[in-house]
């Protein structure tokens, strides 16, 4: 947010803390939160993250790592042990009307009324979030989501995938400006998951900021700013997807040999290369932004050693192996 | 004040209604009218009067009642209960709605089923005994003020319980029989003393004879004390709904 903005707009000064973190204010900011459930089980431990504005933060992490506690206490669905989070300045829990109004959430599990309309549920939230019926609104987003020719279907009588875009639907029928989505395209086929990757990037376009957890690593690949990994309840990074991408990413030089071979021959072992179970292929894992990537003298290397090659081809690891390589390194 | 969203959810649960209305309204009427022409037109004529008022015309205010009572705490712990049980309730929890509003939109819609209900089960009764309605006045505020009550109260059991047996079991095991024990089908004074002094501590045949008084002037206990008591019952619910918000009772873990 810019200083002027803050200066020529009066803002609500009941509001202690929209003043006090007013110039950068966070879309959401998570200090000191800790979650117990009854159970004894301490689910989140000591979480602190701050969402920018306007940005597209996935959140990633394996089973039970505490995913779905995070986004549910944040919309006030699970109450924190302790910690503070605002949401656009406001405390979630001393004013949640002003929260809560910014926020939409799409659950993970899918969670709707069976016997009402599309149509009729959709336009119950708007109302439940205290926004005036607006059906021309309505209307553009089943449009968008295209569910406009099921709007008068009884819920029940919908797909899954269908179900889960009715979900996204009611998320966005009262215009929220920080969207949630839990896992959006847990079981959504190929198709209908670029659609909502379309309907993400329009929402980001128009100012929105996404938080989104999913499974599918490309998904954050391609869709996020900024990745957060969390792991049994701690939050054990964020960073720039771009720059996460650079500082951990291994690149891998894969060499297409021309004769089949068994083993790794003995005079390169220093390598510590990878032949594929066909035994066609030679992978070797550098990193590309150290001095010496070592690829040099493996191909003198290789070349002394008498191995040919057809094809030789160089690879960026996905954030799925560094996401990967990143719990097991906790553990 | 979020009234946007009160309209929203009270619309949300009278739609409902008119979705289930066999289950939620004509089938009440129907049970209900069984008894007016088995008591009433039947059997009843063979009945002797009671302080003045024929058998079937008697038995009226308490069968209102008994509708009254079951279907308030039916409506509004189902209303509560399903969205529990579904998992829908997220919405509501996330939402920028105080518990005020919730209350008032869930009891609201539960307590004007109910009344509207008991409104139609009058003219059904009306068409069997001779009645009349001698303080309408006082007939009105019964009849608000205890569905209201027992919306409330239906409310509670809704967030209380956790399955089905326990959304029945209140109702089912205490509300029915503490109805019809409560003097719907006789006056008090019928009893021996010793269970008559018992009888005074169910609360529902407070209800039964302020609402009768309202109808043929003649009661049970005193007419102040019925609505003090009837008062008293529901500040107890507002207590006990307050203090489930406070500490998200079964809403939130
Ligand atoms: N109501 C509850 N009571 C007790 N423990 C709970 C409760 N809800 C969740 N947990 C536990 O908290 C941990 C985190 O659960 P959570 O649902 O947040 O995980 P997640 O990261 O969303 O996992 P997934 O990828 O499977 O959705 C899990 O170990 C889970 O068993
Ligand atoms: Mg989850």
């Amino acid at each position: 947010m810019m200083v002027g903005s803050l200066i020529s707009f009066p803002r609500d000064v009941t509001t202690e803390n929209s003043v006090r973190t007013g110039l950068m204010s966070s879309a959401i900011s998570v200090s000191n939160l800790h979650k117990t459930y009854d159970s004894g089980f301490e689910a989140l431990k000591n979480i602190n993250l701050d969402i920018h504005h306007g940005e597209i933060f996935a959140l990633l992490g394996p089973n039970g790592a505490g995913k779905t506690t995070l986004i549910s206490t944040i919309c006030g669905i699970v109450n924190p042990t302790s910690g503070t989070i605002l949401a656009d300045g406001h405390d979630i829990q001393k004013e949640y009307r002003a929260a809560r109004t910014k926020i939409g959430l799409v659950p993970q599990e899918l969670t709707t009324d069976a016997f009402e309309t599309v149509w009729n549920t959709v336009s119950f939230s708007r109302g439940l979030f205290g926004k005036s019926s607006n059906p021309a609104h309505i209307e553009k987003i089943l449009k968008e989501l295209s569910l406009w020719d099921k709007k008068d279907n009884k819920i029940i009588t919908l797909s899954g995938g269908m179900k889960r875009r009715v979900m996204i639907a009611k998320a966005l029928s009262h215009e929220p400006e920080i969207l949630f989505l839990d896992e959006p395209t847990a079981g959504v086929d190929v198709e209908l998951r670029r659609d909502m990757w379309n309907v993400v990037r329009a929402l980001r376009e128009s100012g929105v900021t996404i938080i989104l957890t999913t499974h599918y690593i490309e998904e954050a690949e391609q869709m996020a700013d900024r990745i957060g990994v969390i792991n049994k309840g701690e939050i054990i990074l964020v960073e720039e997807k771009s720059e996460l991408m650079r500082s951990l990413g291994k690149k891998q030089l894969r060499l297409q040999l021309q004769e089949e071979r068994k083993a790794v021959p003995e005079a390169l072992a220093k390598y510590g290369l990878e032949l594929t179970p066909t035994g066609c292929e030679l992978i070797y894992s550098y990193d590309a932004h150290k001095d010496k990537t070592g690829i040099a003298s493996l191909l003198k290397d290789l070349d002394k050693a008498g191995i040919g090659f057809n094809d030789i081809q160089t690879k960026q690891s996905s954030l799925e192996e560094i996401f990967v390589n990143l719990v097991r390194e906790r553990k | 004040m979020n009234l946007h969203a009160i309209r929203a959810i009270y619309l949300f649960e009278m739609h409902r209604t008119w979705r289930t209305i066999m289950q939620s309204i004509i089938s009440p009427v129907i049970s209900t009218s069984l008894y007016f022409v088995v008591f009433g037109s039947a059997i009843g004529g063979r009945i002797p009067e009671i302080n003045g008022v024929s058998y079937g015309a008697f038995i009226v205010p308490g069968l209102v009642m008994l509708s009254l009572l079951t279907q308030s705490i039916s409506n509004a712990s189902f209303g509560i209960y399903f969205p529990k049980f579904t998992g829908t309730i997220y919405e509501l929890l996330s939402a920028p709605v105080s518990y005020f509003e919730i209350v008032v939109a869930y009891v609201g819609a539960a307590a004007s089923k109910s009344i509207i209900l008991g409104v139609i089960i009058l003219a059904t009764a009306a068409l069997f005994v001779p009645m009349r309605i001698e303080h309408p006045f006082v007939m009105v505020l019964f009849l608000v003020l205890t569905a209201v009550t027992f919306s409330l109260f239906g409310f509670i059991i809704g967030i209380w319980a956790d399955g089905f047996e326990k959304l029945q079991l209140v109702p089912l095991m205490i509300v029915t029989p503490l109805t019809f024990l409560g003097g719907s089908f006789y006056s008090i004074d019928m009893l021996p003393p010793f269970w008559r002094t018992v009888t005074l501590f169910n609360p529902v045949v407070y209800l039964i004879s302020g609402f009768r008084w309202s109808f043929y002037s003649v009661s049970d206990v005193h007419i102040g004390t019925s609505l003090g008591m009837t008062a008293v019952f529901l500040v107890v619910c507002i207590l006990i709904v307050r203090w489930m918000f406070k500490t998200g009772y079964r809403l939130k873990s």
